[in-house]
């Protein structure tokens, strides 16, 4: 079975060109995570510009992914609020929420697909649930965003007969099905090769140029980072707190040493430059 | 000093062969460690030397192990328990007199966050954390469960309102395996009980020469009470594990996350049709089970006795009435709703892990037969007061 990408580009899709500006899109205030009485972060304070590639990073276990949980309405914050294009996303009853879910697309770490459904009927069901769409389009539709992952053909398959790969591309495919604002991505590089992680950054640099997506990563891979980033959001485990939002470059050259550290593969230039901080 | 090395416990003796003493000096505690710091060996017992660190003037603890010929784990144990009882008064714990091997094991030790280390030792320990800790289980269970039924009672209403959303493809597949695919073994199972219930009443009525009233015993046994009781308890351990079973995976694989991103209720999507189909099918399966556990009755008390099959036929219907027929299946179609909500509610509230969908899957068994059994009590009484 073929695991081949296809190259997209903005020129050949007939998608709206995407543009970046300077607006925020989402504005974290005062955000505390907790489960129960264990506080995972606290008074996190952040926005996230629209059309930009947006990473939040930090070490294994530091709440990075239960940050996205949040970003995505899985879970309440203990305190602070959410506001997603101005609106109050966090506090939002259940209708006004559905309503702002339905301009996310989420790419889960495993793909997340739903097992009993072939891949073609994954990226159907967002859009015979939400949209009047006719069977011809449904089925142009679900043509065109496997082709833009790389797996046209593949539509009558189901998720087990397919690579960890390829369920991750068909997870894009169905993150993508109803042309969404904001796209998330929880590790899409876990567990893939050097070379398939590479390509699966490429696309999600494809996807946010070609359809003007805002992209949120949650990663620690630096590679892809350093690639794809246009602003960051660094983790503290040990301060429970965010340490620092910035460029690659700014993180990279941070005055806080953890953040330096993490940024340099556990190796702090400073120190070995003679000027430990 | 040897290296770490692990050793089996053997022995305690009289006098410990490895040894710690304290001894103050001003402001600082030296403890002298000598001998074989091994878990075979006798050692000196860990409250006496906390006691003597908890003496108001330590304000410092340092270490001296050059006595040390060879330790195992129980010194960094050891050590471990003088460092919690020296950060707990503030003294300062002095790694650096301790050798290179005791110390780097005893900072790998200590790096797990004080927060997390007293939350595992309240957890275990403490007699009133444990009752408390319980209770307040029992309490998140009650307000995990009354939020599914709260849940499923709104996709509920939707369903009659025609506004809820799922396939109806799935629906159909959900019927075929909660109908359909379940008859051989509940026939199988059914059968076998008719038999069973067919021996007793003709080892039992026959010592009378009543062998005819098998029919009767057979048929109100199974029509009443147990044709829907033993579809409820195969169903439960078939279909109703393989739904919580289904629905803890799909929440391990973030599947169900995955329907709430995209604005989709999973009650609506997930559970509704499958508590539909299993209450559709409960009815029908009892009516089922009822007809093959009259034919095992048959076959033993034609086989066994004199009573004919027409003689059987004809007695099992003067002795069945219409009220009979009713309460089982009318019972059935209760039992089939709680089997479904109990394995749906126990896959949709399961831990996100492998175990998490093996506690689902027994969890949803275990609830659901005791609830079959409840509520079947609970009828009979209903039954008993109103005279049916």
């Amino acid at each position: 079975m073929g695991d081949a990408f296809t190259n997209i580009s903005a020129e050949n899709n007939p998608v709206v060109k995407g543009e970046k500006n300077g607006g925020d899109i989402f504005n974290v205030e005062g955000l505390t995570m907790a489960y129960g009485d264990y506080t995972v972060m606290r008074d996190l304070n952040f926005s996230v510009k629209k059309g930009e590639i947006f990473f939040i990073i930090g070490g294994s276990g530091c709440g990075k992914s239960t940050l996205l949980r949040h970003m995505i309405g899985l879970i309440k914050p203990a305190k602070g609020t959410i506001y997603f294009k101005g609106e109050n996303f966090s506090g939002a009853d259940q209708r006004k929420k559905t309503e702002m879910l339905r301009q996310f697309g989420v790419m889960y770490q495993g793909g997340a697909l739903w097992t009993s459904m072939t891949l073609a009927e994954n990226i159907a069901l967002p859009l015979t649930e939400f949209t009047d769409i006719t069977e011809k389009d449904l089925l142009d539709m679900i043509d065109l965003k496997l082709s833009l992952v790389g797996l046209n053909g593949f539509g009558a398959f189901y998720p087990s007969e397919i690579s960890g790969g390829m369920n991750k591309r068909a997870g894009l495919a169905r993150a993508m099905a109803l042309d969404p604002t904001v796209l998330f991505f929880d590790e899409p590089s876990a567990g893939l090769d050097p070379v398939s992680s590479r390509r699966l950054d490429e696309l999600i640099m494809e996807v946010r140029d070609s359809l003007g997506s805002t992209v949120i990563v949650v990663s620690h891979e630096l590679a892809s980072i350093s690639y794809l980033a246009d602003r960051i959001l660094f983790l503290d485990a040990s301060t429970k707190t965010q340490a620092q939002v910035g460029t690659y470059e700014e993180l990279l050259n941070s005055n806080i040493k953890d953040v330096r550290v993490f940024m340099n593969r556990g190796v702090d230039p400073r120190e070995k430059d003679g000027e430990a901080k | 000093m040897e290296c770490l090395r692990l050793s089996h416990p053997k022995k305690s003796g009289v006098a410990p062969n490895a040894t710690a003493e304290v001894s103050i000096d001003s402001d600082v505690a030296k403890i002298t460690f000598k001998g074989a710091w091994l878990l075979s060996d006798t050692r000196t017992d860990i409250a006496g030397v906390v006691k003597e660190l908890n003496s108001d003037f330590v304000k410092k603890v340092r270490f001296d192990l050059s006595g040390v010929t060879t330790y195992d784990s129980s010194l960094i144990s050891f050590l471990l328990r003088v460092y919690e009882a020296s950060a707990q008064k503030n003294a300062d714990f002095d790694f650096k007199s301790l050798p290179q091997g005791p110390r780097s094991l005893l900072r790998l030790a200590v790096a797990v966050p004080e927060g997390e280390r007293k939350k595992e030792v309240q957890a275990s320990n403490n007699l009133i954390g444990i009752i408390s800790s319980r209770a307040m289980g029992v309490i998140d269970d009650f307000r995990s469960s009354a939020t599914f039924v709260g849940e499923a009672s709104i996709a509920a209403v939707k369903v009659a309102r025609h506004t809820a959303h799922f396939r109806m493809c799935d629906l159909m597949m959900l019927i075929q395996r909660a109908g359909p695919e379940a008859l051989p073994i509940v026939g199988f199972i059914s059968f076998l009980v008719g038999m069973i219930l067919g021996f007793v009443g003709v080892t039992s009525l026959g010592m009378y020469g009543s062998e005819i009233f098998v029919a009767d015993l057979v048929g109100i046994a199974m029509v009443r009470e147990l044709g829907a009781i033993m579809v409820a308890i195969v169903m439960a351990g078939r279909t109703g594990a393989a739904f919580a079973a289904e629905l803890a995976s799909m929440k391990v694989n973030e599947e169900i996350s995955a329907y709430r991103t995209f604005g989709i209720s999973p009650m609506e999507f997930l559970v509704i049709p499958r508590i539909i189909a299993l209450t559709l099918m409960f009815p029908l399966l009892t009516i089922f089970a009822d007809a093959i556990a009259l034919m095992g009755g048959m076959v033993v008390s034609v086989g066994l006795s004199d009573v004919s099959m027409d003689q059987y036929i004809n007695r099992t219907i003067s002795a069945l009435t219409l009220v009979q027929c009713s309460t089982g299946v009318g019972k059935s179609i209760v039992f089939g709703f709680i089997v479904a909500a109990v394995g749906c509610r126990m896959g949709m509230q399961a831990q996100t892990s492998s175990e998490g969908v093996g506690m689902a899957t027994t969890s949803s068994v275990v609830e659901s037969i005791k609830l079959i059994i409840i509520t079947d009590a609970i009828f009979a009484i209903i039954f008993v007061i109103f005279g049916i």
